[in-house]
């Protein structure tokens, strides 16, 4: 018994350290999803309308993400990470494997996002206008880039914080966006 | 110097910490409802800067959940209302104080069970100490010591010289 007692700091520092040895490698691969999990996974997307961008003839409302498995992507012309996500985005438009919806964020400059899409290339189906946040906070977004993928009944499946990498997207998403076709 | 120095930081900090981040173009006409968008402002938490109220945030996202507040407040909302509306979007994180429930336990009893674990542990220490102190008095001065024979008296004597 007397000597246990000595042992109990250095088992309490043990467990501490072993927690604080697994969270840090949780954020160092990326699996930042465990430091904000989603309240939204498996509900409706919130009810929004959005306003097209400058030069754009059509917005986009939760109204159009009805009937087929999308993605909703939260992008700004300011955003370093989604400048890097982008290539990738034109691919997936490329071959034709899912709709992109775009969120353009927190515009200054009503003609950045529009510029922005004329330089890299336009990947979304649709896109709205969201300088206050209001899309945004209605999905419980905390910074761009983020996507989430909605099922054919207007729910969302799944939030990836960060860009979509080939990875992310080999391991994860499409699987995912291919098992929710078969669910209809 | 040091009270230079002293002075010099109180200058710097003193205006940070007062700082608010309300915008005066964020700020309601109805000074009540202005009130209660306070009162709720102080209870989300800046998403983006984690350890900050909106209120107190000069993060853009914290700016326009600021006017969102106050959008919902004018719409009519109670302050609960409000709270909730957040809470739905985000969970129980944008609350800087967090609701006491089965996912947030470890987060309340954590920190009082250590302490516990540390107070007992330091409890056992102290009794085990006292407990060896009084074996050791009991050998030097307790009541069972036998005094000195008068043979073993001369010895000691004699072993004092030699080393004088």
């Amino acid at each position: 018994m007397n000597r246990f007692v000595y042992i109990i700091p250095l088992l309490v520092l043990l467990v501490l350290g072993g927690f604080s040895i697994v969270q840090l490698k949780n954020v160092g691969d990326g699996n930042s999803v465990n430091i904000l999990p989603s309240v939204l996974i498996n509900r409706e997307v919130p009810p929004f309308d959005l306003e097209p961008i400058k030069g754009y003839e059509r917005g986009f409302g939760s109204k159009d993400l009805m009937g087929q498995v999308t993605i909703v992507n939260l992008f700004g012309s300011w955003c370093v990470a989604c400048q890097a996500e982008h290539p990738f985005l034109m691919t997936i438009k490329e071959q034709n494997l899912v709709p992109i919806y775009g969120l353009d964020w927190r515009e200054k400059n009503p003609d950045a996002g529009p510029k922005w899409l004329a330089k890299y290339g336009n990947p979304y189906t649709l896109i709205g206008d969201d300088p206050k946040s209001v899309a945004a906070i209605a999905f419980g977004v905390t910074g761009a880039p983020e996507s989430f993928i909605v099922d054919q009944k207007g729910v969302i499946r799944y939030k990836q914080i960060g860009p979509i990498t080939p990875e992310v997207w080999d391991e994860t998403l499409w699987p995912l966006i291919q098992q929710l076709r078969e669910e209809s | 110097m040091r009270t230079f120095l002293f002075a010099l930081m109180v200058a710097v900090i003193a205006p940070i910490a007062t700082v608010h981040a309300v915008e005066p173009n964020e700020i309601l006409k109805d000074p009540a409802l202005e009130a209660r968008a306070r009162v709720v402002g102080k209870e989300l938490r800046c998403v983006v800067c984690q350890n900050q109220a909106i209120d107190d945030s000069n993060a853009e996202l914290a700016g326009d959940m600021r006017v969102l507040v106050r959008d919902r407040i004018m719409a009519g909302d109670t302050n609960q209302q409000v709270i909730d509306y957040m809470v739905d979007r985000y969970g129980d994180y944008v609350l800087l104080d967090p609701p006491f429930k089965a996912s947030t336990l470890v987060l309340w009893i954590g920190p009082a069970a250590i302490a516990g674990i540390g107070l007992i542990w330091v409890a056992l220490f102290y009794r085990r100490r006292k407990t060896q102190t009084g074996e050791t008095e009991f050998v030097t001065a307790g009541p069972q010591a036998t005094p000195l024979s008068d043979e073993e008296r001369k010895r000691l004597d004699d072993i004092l010289k030699e080393d004088q």
